[in-house]
């Protein structure tokens, strides 16, 4: 084989609501992108083969491991990353202070991307029992603190939110 | 980064089979959840690829004129469950893509990939063969449909010509009208886990709910492909609803099924298992469809 010859294509999406354009080789996958590009270092490597959820990321309202999902497919759709959710002043989001409260964080290297399904399970407005929030949360893995702490935080958040809207 | 050697981009149906044609070598990649995971470790290292994963034509579930529901190759397990065609009249499928991995494997996952993969223990599959559903493939000479038990060849080779793709599933209006069925998953854990067997039973019962006018039994894990348990069908059809059939049933599947020791499990267990799981999937598809089997 002759010296490879790289590809490369424009990828233009909206990232925690700014639309950006970057050049990405299309050997790249959206963590690579995100990481590599935007320097959004909340989106975790973990073992890239779709079985932690470290590297979770929501495309179009839905949470996607963006370890196994190629940067080419970004193009033209809406990406949140954990970054997104910060406030203004970079004040901590509900469900953020509910994972603190709770203890539901060691390391950190799944927190990233637990809030980000958290989020997705909380913006469907639901209210679901524990069984469905732990089927749920079933695409990510933690190594530190067990998952009782982070089911507590989520379900905690679920029921206030639940309440706040009367 | 991916070991991949060239993408090539399909920007329709027709563009894909071009681009199959033009580059024999390359693969399809449609979600990518089985491609991805082999690139990265070195299975499929330096590969081509065709990626559909753009064609938005081939998302989405329908009803035809004729009542048939064609599901689009590319529709993810997620909007599968979700879709309220599939709810109201093949939920059984819901459940069986709602069991695949976890929830991010659902959202990037096709039921084209999981049938396209020749996969025995794929999770929709043993559903699929107990709706008697149909693969549409388009390719160069246009469109053509078989049965789903056809498509597959052997264990990982389904029958795609050159430049051909499924482009659809089509559940016949026939196979899900009257039938009432429900699916089991049997793993070692309840999520993230590949099936160790899996069996889907469909039935249609009599109008007093007596007696079984047709039965149909899929399975995955219980040979190399997945499959359907005929013999046994062919004794069940025309039977009460009893405790005496559920047994039979117990004991004629061990007659079709052909499965094999793995690392996940024993032959021994997987026999066990094919008798247990479709016992306890015809009892409920029984319940759901009205019916009630005595003791
Ligand atoms: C962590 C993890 C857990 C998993 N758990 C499960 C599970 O529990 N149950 C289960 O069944 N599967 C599971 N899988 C496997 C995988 O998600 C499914 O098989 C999925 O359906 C593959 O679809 P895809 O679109 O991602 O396929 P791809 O990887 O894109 O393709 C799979 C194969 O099909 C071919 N192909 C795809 N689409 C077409 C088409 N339209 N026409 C022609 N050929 C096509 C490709 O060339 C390739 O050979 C898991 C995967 C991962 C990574
Ligand atoms: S890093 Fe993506 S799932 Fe583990
Ligand atoms: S907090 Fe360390 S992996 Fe979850």
């Amino acid at each position: 084989m002759a010296e490879e010859m790289r590809q490369f294509r424009q990828v233009t999406c909206t990232i925690n609501g700014k639309k950006k354009t970057t050049m990405v080789d299309v050997r790249a996958s959206l963590t690579d992108m995100l990481r590599n590009d935007y320097r959004l270092t909340s989106v975790k490597k973990g073992c890239e083969v779709g079985e932690c959820g470290a590297c979770t990321v929501i495309i179009d309202g839905e949470c996607f491991d963006s370890c196994i999902y190629l940067a080419i497919w970004a193009d033209g759709k809406e990406i949140t990353t954990l970054e997104g959710l910060e406030g203004p002043n970079g004040e901590l989001s509900d469900i953020q202070k509910a994972f603190v409260e709770e203890t539901a964080i060691q390391c950190g290297f799944c927190t990233p991307g637990f809030i980000l399904t958290a989020k997705e399970i909380l913006d469907s407005g639901k209210l679901y029992t524990d069984d469905e929030l732990r089927k749920l949360l079933s695409g990510h893995l933690c190594r530190c603190t067990g998952y009782d702490n982070i089911l507590r935080a989520v379900k905690k958040t679920m029921l206030a939110r639940h309440k706040a809207r009367g | 980064m991916f070991d991949i050697k060239a993408i090539y981009e399909a920007s329709s149906v027709e563009d894909a089979v071009r681009l199959l044609l033009e580059h024999p070598e390359a693969k399809i990649i449609a979600g990518g959840s089985d491609v991805l995971i082999k690139i990265r470790e070195g299975r499929m290292a330096g590969c081509e690829l065709v990626s559909i994963y753009g064609l938005d034509e081939m998302r989405g579930v329908t009803m035809t004129e004729d009542k048939d529901i064609r599901i689009g190759s590319l529709t993810s397990f997620s909007h599968i469950y979700a879709d309220p065609i599939i709810r109201k009249h093949v939920p059984v499928l819901g459940e069986a893509v709602n069991m695949v991995g976890g929830p991010q494997i659902r959202a990037i996952g096709t039921i084209g990939g999981n049938t396209c993969n020749g996969v025995t223990s794929a999770d929709s599959a043993s559903t699929l063969f107990a709706y008697d559903a149909l693969i549409e493939i388009t390719g160069p000479e246009g469109v053509r449909v078989v049965p789903i038990e056809s498509f597959y060849l052997g264990a990982g080779r389904v029958d795609l010509r050159a430049g051909e793709l499924e482009t659809a599933v089509i559940i016949p209006k026939a196979s899900y009208t009257g039938y009432h069925g429900h699916y089991i998953k049997y793993g070692m854990r309840n999520a993230m886990e590949i099936a160790t067997t899996g069996c889907s039973v469909n039935v249609k019962l009599s109008r007093d709910k007596k007696t079984i006018r047709d039965i149909r039994i899929g399975y995955g894990v219980a040979a190399p492909v997945p499959m359907r348990a005929k013999k046994t069908e062919v004794e069940v059809r025309g039977k009460d609803v009893s405790e005496e059939t559920e047994k039979l049933i117990g004991k004629l599947v061990l007659e079709d099924v052909t499965p094999r020791d793995s690392w996940r499990a024993s032959k021994d267990l997987r026999l066990h298992l094919c008798s247990t799981l479709a016992v306890r999937a015809f009892r409920e598809a029984v319940r759901r469809a009205g019916g009630e089997i005595d003791g």
